[in-house]
């Protein structure tokens, strides 16, 4: 269980002024420029230290990912690039620090970009965030008066700008190189890597895509130290992350909790447990609608955490918790993410364009129990077909909601179908 | 060197290769639909996914660039099941209408589906159902057969240059077509055609018409302009089908233009199937021995000196050839082959070519244009300028030939069309003088436009003055003085001399001289872009093989051969020696044009002393020495051409065409070059409701 000491997110909740000015109180913006004092290797380096991956799902370490960019600047300036798309179902974490804490995002891109040597970091908020952009604007705009970023930055006599694009709605422009290619005004579609952004990302520049939360923890860490942040949660897997629950939870939230804390102890400790006590339990979705779900026995046991989960074939995503009890029908849920998936496939490669509306259609079958026994192998076989064949990984995320049904709750579908052959009325109201 | 390891076997290639084009080295084939040589990587179809050591997840072959050290499979059982699980992908929204369609018999999807298809599908929800597009009377879409792999986007936007085509909606829903619904403005768009891997789609005038079993192919040379495009002509019979291209790196690549590709139906339209004598005001059907005598009789009441002969924009060297020969048999120095009245001579070969090759425009730095519009008038060319634009560091500018901004398909700098600009670029006093000074291999290219009119001499002397005074030529083995030409026969006539002797009259000379009743007999080879009404009361001969403008002026008519009817040379703009073959015999009567001259000879008592092809082209050797050179460019010497002196003020012409889709009788005689003429002149198409 995090200490309150241990808090990055002092106001995530809001309940104090979000300004320049309280921020400030909360430690945000102080030491900056000592911090940046410490000088680029050293910032790559700490971060490197603290261990901290990646808050956007992937969980890739952000450190390794910075030092992928090149060290000096040569023809082509380089980007930071603030991933604030977020459109993963179930997932409300950076729509609460760019409300709430937006100076954190601010502060941390300064720090970031300095590390590798961008004078410019757009942010790319999702198109629905409307209050969220003006929150972020606001505090901006606030940065540049006080002449935190600017021409220069802190008083560093770094360049710093920070700009705001707002998206058009498309979940696929999530993915770091759609987001890209969006934000250089061009359809949403997932590039192809290689080249990997760290070589030729936005306006073909070296460009560095993260998440919102990873931007806005690293002031914390350096702040701090690599040392404290790692000391934190489990080995490879440390520091705390923010979680959403929601579902079928008494106390529906979002709160900030240590890595490898157990699943049944988060939802137990802060969302007040599932309704109905954890023996009503259904199913859980322990990171966004792109994970497969996990069963009671599983849920039981298994620690929040990348490396845990991914042992059970599922994955910590963004931390977004999905609880289901037993009324509801799983096999329509997860029809209804494949729905989802089927439309915001971008198009561009085939697996992906042709499998997920397939994947869907089956699935609408299976929830009605119109489908037959061995269309049960079909779909499975259609979602291996998909996985690790496409050139982003939405045909991957889409693929795997429905393989963790069959894998966990394959007699559910067979007794659906049973049902419907006998006639029996097949799904809940 | 990367050296790399494809199924075992170890392989080194060039860097920068991709793995798709490696394991092609390697002598392995990688399925693939959206990868194509000439545009950019998509990495879409995911046809080509190969199986790379230390990879997490399969690669895109044709997107992955070669490394040092890699391990690569690509005949796994995973890999298989990987391709036909695209397959099946591909294939669950694809109408199985393959019965019905065009594109059956030469289709990627099914060539690929014998290979990694089932003979069972697994889908059993409805198929997908698109709304077709309207993209003009060239290209019809059946968009339900889209495997959206964007290869038509590409072509449009990359090589074509236009930026109509694209898809709209996302996921199952995406579509490719015009985002307002209209006719391609592209003069390439045809090529997409060839792009599409399945029958999305498909030529509409050729829609329904022939398998391409049934078809014979025979490969040739293009006419309809002077780039000498390498095309294959498909045949059923004595029917023209169709036109594709062949692939010549250093002409055509792979494109073709729409009037190459489609202005074959004229073929079959207007022909000359039989000799014609005008007997009391009207032509008449006649047999040649009747044809030939009433040519006989009129040159025997001539004086020579009486008699011309101008040869047209479409004829071949051999039968030039003849006819020079037999001329001069009959003592008349009037004999042009410049029927648009351009000023050039052919005292210096250079002097007329396109110096710098076609495929030398890719190793240009800077490019200036002088009266002409190569988009209409080598829209292949043209496209090669449009890739070497794109890679950057390529300065254009063009005086005269275009209007202000027309729309090239590049970027480019209107100098003016006023004459005062020539002079001050020979002059280096023009801002894009120093331009082309400064860089290392400058290029100008002038086009026939610029070279009419009393002044051509005087504006060809200039161009040469500019390319000497700006560095273009006398650099090692750079040339970059162009003359682009929109005549197939132009460049192989000035190689052979058919210009006007001592005395003799050019085009220009004649018309005046028919006018004034000086010329009682011209002889026409081919020639129909003359001022039929100045011929005034001489006897015309028209030989040819369509009824245009000179077969309705002329006395007597002989039909000939078009240039998929008889086995002929021509030399293109680059001074490339190329050679036509016959693909269908001539309609009727109609004879391959320089065995007419040869039999007409014999009937004037002036026997040419050739009895078959080879003996002509022999005597083409004997003449010029380069028609020994077949499919090369010869680089010419530097030399002296064009006239001193300055211009008096006015502009430099506009391009030589102003239709690009009728510039010859075939294209003319070609319905589907009419609907296209109508569509560009903004005539109404169909409209379905997304027209905005």
């Amino acid at each position: 269980m995090l200490k309150d000491q241990d808090r990055i997110f002092t106001n995530i909740y809001g309940l104090e002024d979000t300004g320049l000015k309280a921020a400030k109180k909360r430690g945000d913006w102080s030491r900056t420029k000592t911090l940046m004092n410490k000088g680029r290797e050293k910032i790559i380096a700490e971060v490197k230290e603290s261990e901290l991956r990646g808050r956007g799902g992937a969980g890739f370490s952000a450190g390794m990912k910075w030092s992928f960019m090149p060290k000096e600047v040569t023809d082509r300036p380089h980007y930071l690039v603030v991933n604030a798309d977020e459109g993963e179902p179930g997932t409300c974490k950076d729509r609460e620090i760019l409300r709430n804490e937006p100076h954190k995002l601010i502060e941390g891109a300064l720090l970031a970009s300095f590390a590798m040597n961008a004078n410019a970091a757009y942010c790319y908020v999702r198109g629905e965030f409307f209050r969220e952009t003006e929150a972020l604007q606001r505090a901006v705009d606030e940065a540049y008066e006080a002449g935190l970023i600017g021409e220069d930055a802190c008083g560093s006599g770094y360049k710093f700008d920070f700009y705001i694009h707002r998206g058009m709605g498309a979940y696929i422009c999530g993915e770091e190189s759609a987001l890209i290619e969006s934000l250089e005004g061009k359809k949403g579609q997932p590039r192809m890597k290689p080249p990997f952004p760290a070589n030729c990302g936005l306006y073909g520049c070296p460009t560095t895509v993260n998440n919102v939360e990873s931007i806005a923890v690293t002031p914390a860490i350096l702040r701090r130290g690599a040392s404290w942040f790692a000391g934190i949660g489990k080995p490879n897997n440390t520091g705390p992350k923010l979680f959403n629950i929601s579902g079928h939870v008494n106390n529906p939230c979002t709160v900030e909790e240590e890595l490898g804390i157990p699943l049944k102890e988060l939802i137990d400790k802060h969302a007040g447990g599932v309704i109905g006590g954890w023996e009503n339990l259904g199913a859980i979705i322990p990171g966004g609608s792109s994970v497969p779900m996990l069963p009671p026995e599983i849920c039981e046991t298994v620690t929040m955490d990348f490396d845990a989960l991914s042992a059970v074939k599922s994955g910590l995503g963004t931390g977004a918790v999905i609880v289901m009890d037993k009324n509801t029908d799983l096999i329509r849920a997860i029809c209804r993410l494949s729905r989802f998936y089927k439309h915001e496939s971008c198009g561009q490669c085939t697996p992906c364009r042709e499998g997920t509306g397939w994947m869907w259609r089956m699935m609408e079958r299976m929830a009605s129990g119109d489908a037959k026994v061995e269309e049960i192998d079909l779909l499975e076989d259609v979602t291996r077909q998909v996985e690790g064949h496409t050139i982003c990984a939405l045909g991957d995320a889409a693929a795997w909601p429905i393989q963790g049904l069959i894998r966990h709750f394959r007699p559910l579908l067979e007794q659906r179908i049973a049902d419907r052959q006998a006639g029996k009325s097949t799904e809940a109201a | 060197m990367p050296k790399l390891t494809i199924n075992g076997m170890e392989i080194e290639v060039e860097p920068g290769l991709t793995v798709l084009q490696a394991c092609e080295l390697a002598g392995i084939e990688i399925p693939r639909f959206c990868y194509h040589e000439r545009l950019s990587v998509a990495g879409n179809c995911r046809m080509c996914l190969v199986h790379m050591e230390r990879a997490p997840k399969p690669v895109a072959s044709c997107a992955m660039p070669v490394g040092e050290g890699m391990v690569i499979e690509t005949d796994t059982p995973e890999v298989r099941k990987m391709r036909k699980g695209v397959m099946e992908f591909l294939l669950i929204n694809h109408p199985l209408d393959c019965p019905i369609c065009d594109q059956g018999g030469e289709c990627d999807l099914q060539d690929q589906a014998m290979g990694y298809g089932t003979d069972r599908g697994r889908y059993l929800e409805n198929k997908r159902a698109v709304k077709d597009k309207n993209l003009g009377p060239l290209i019809k879409t059946i968009m339900t057969r889209c495997i959206h792999c964007t290869r038509c986007i590409r072509f449009a936007t990359e090589v074509a240059g236009v930026q109509e085509l694209g898809a709209t909606g996302r996921g199952e829903n995406m579509e490719v077509g015009t985002y307002v619904e209209k006719a391609l403005t592209s003069e390439l768009s045809g090529n997409m055609i060839d792009l599409c891997p399945v029958g999305a789609l498909t030529s509409k005038p050729y829609a329904f018409t022939a398998r391409p079993w049934e078809l014979k192919k025979t490969e040739s040379i293009d006419v309809l302009d002077a780039v000498g495009c390498n095309i294959r002509v498909d045949t059923r019979g004595a029917e023209v089908m169709r036109i594709l291209p062949r692939i010549n790196e250093d002409v055509n690549e792979e494109w073709i233009s729409d009037k190459t590709r489609f202005a074959c139906d004229g073929l079959g339209r207007q022909r000359l199937d039989q000799p014609y004598v005008r007997r009391d005001g009207k032509l008449e059907p006649a047999t040649w021995d009747e044809a030939f005598a009433a040519i006989a009789d009129k040159v025997k009441a001539s004086a020579p000196k009486k008699i011309a002969a101008i040869a047209g924009d479409m004829a071949c060297a051999e039968s030039m050839m003849a006819l020079k020969d037999l001329m001069t048999g009959l003592g008349t120095p009037h004999i042009d082959c410049r029927q648009d009245g351009t000023k050039l001579d052919a005292s210096s070969r250079s002097g007329y070519l396109f110096n710098s090759t076609i495929a030398g425009i890719g190793g240009a730095d800077a490019l200036l244009l002088i009266g002409t519009n190569p988009r209409i008038e080598a829209p292949v060319l043209n496209a090669r300028i449009r890739k070497r634009s794109i890679r950057g560091g390529f300065q254009v500018a063009a005086v005269g030939g275009v209007e202000e901004g027309a729309d090239l398909t590049y970027d480019y700098e209107h100098l003016g069309a006023d004459t005062g600009v020539l002079h001050s670029l020979s002059e280096g006093k023009h801002p894009f003088a120093k331009v082309l000074k400064k860089t290392d291999k400058a290029m100008l290219v002038i086009g026939q436009g610029a070279l009419t009119g009393p002044d051509g001499g005087k504006v060809l002397g200039l161009a040469r003055a500019i390319a000497e005074s700006c560095g273009m030529v006398n650099k090692g083995a750079w040339n970059g003085f162009n003359v682009l030409h929109t005549a197939a026969a132009r460049v192989g006539g000035l190689d052979l001399g058919f210009l006007p002797g001592r005395d003799g009259y050019d085009v220009e000379g004649m018309l005046s001289a028919a006018e004034s009743g000086k010329l009682d007999m011209v002889y026409l080879l081919g020639a129909d872009e003359i001022d039929m009404s100045r011929l005034g009361s001489a006897f015309v001969v028209y030989q040819g093989h369509h009824g245009d403008a000179g077969a309705h002026r002329a006395d007597v008519v002989l039909p000939g051969a078009a240039y998929t009817e008889k086995n002929s040379t021509f030399v293109n703009t680059e001074g490339r020696v190329q050679r036509t073959h016959l693909a269908a015999f001539p309609p009727g009567e109609a004879r391959e044009d320089w065995t007419i001259v040869r039999a007409l000879s014999d009937v004037l008592g002036h026997t040419l002393a050739y009895n078959d092809l080879s003996e002509v082209r022999g005597r083409l050797v004997e003449a010029n020495p380069i028609f020994l050179s077949l499919d090369e460019a010869t680089p010419a010497a530097w030399g002296d051409f064009g006239e001193q002196g300055r211009l008096g003020g006015g502009t430099v012409g506009s391009t030589a065409i102003d239709n690009f889709y009728m510039t010859d009788p075939i294209s003319r005689a070609s319905a589907t070059m009419a609907r296209c003429t109508e569509t560009r002149s903004g005539g109404q198409q169909d409209k379905t409701g997304t027209d905005g």
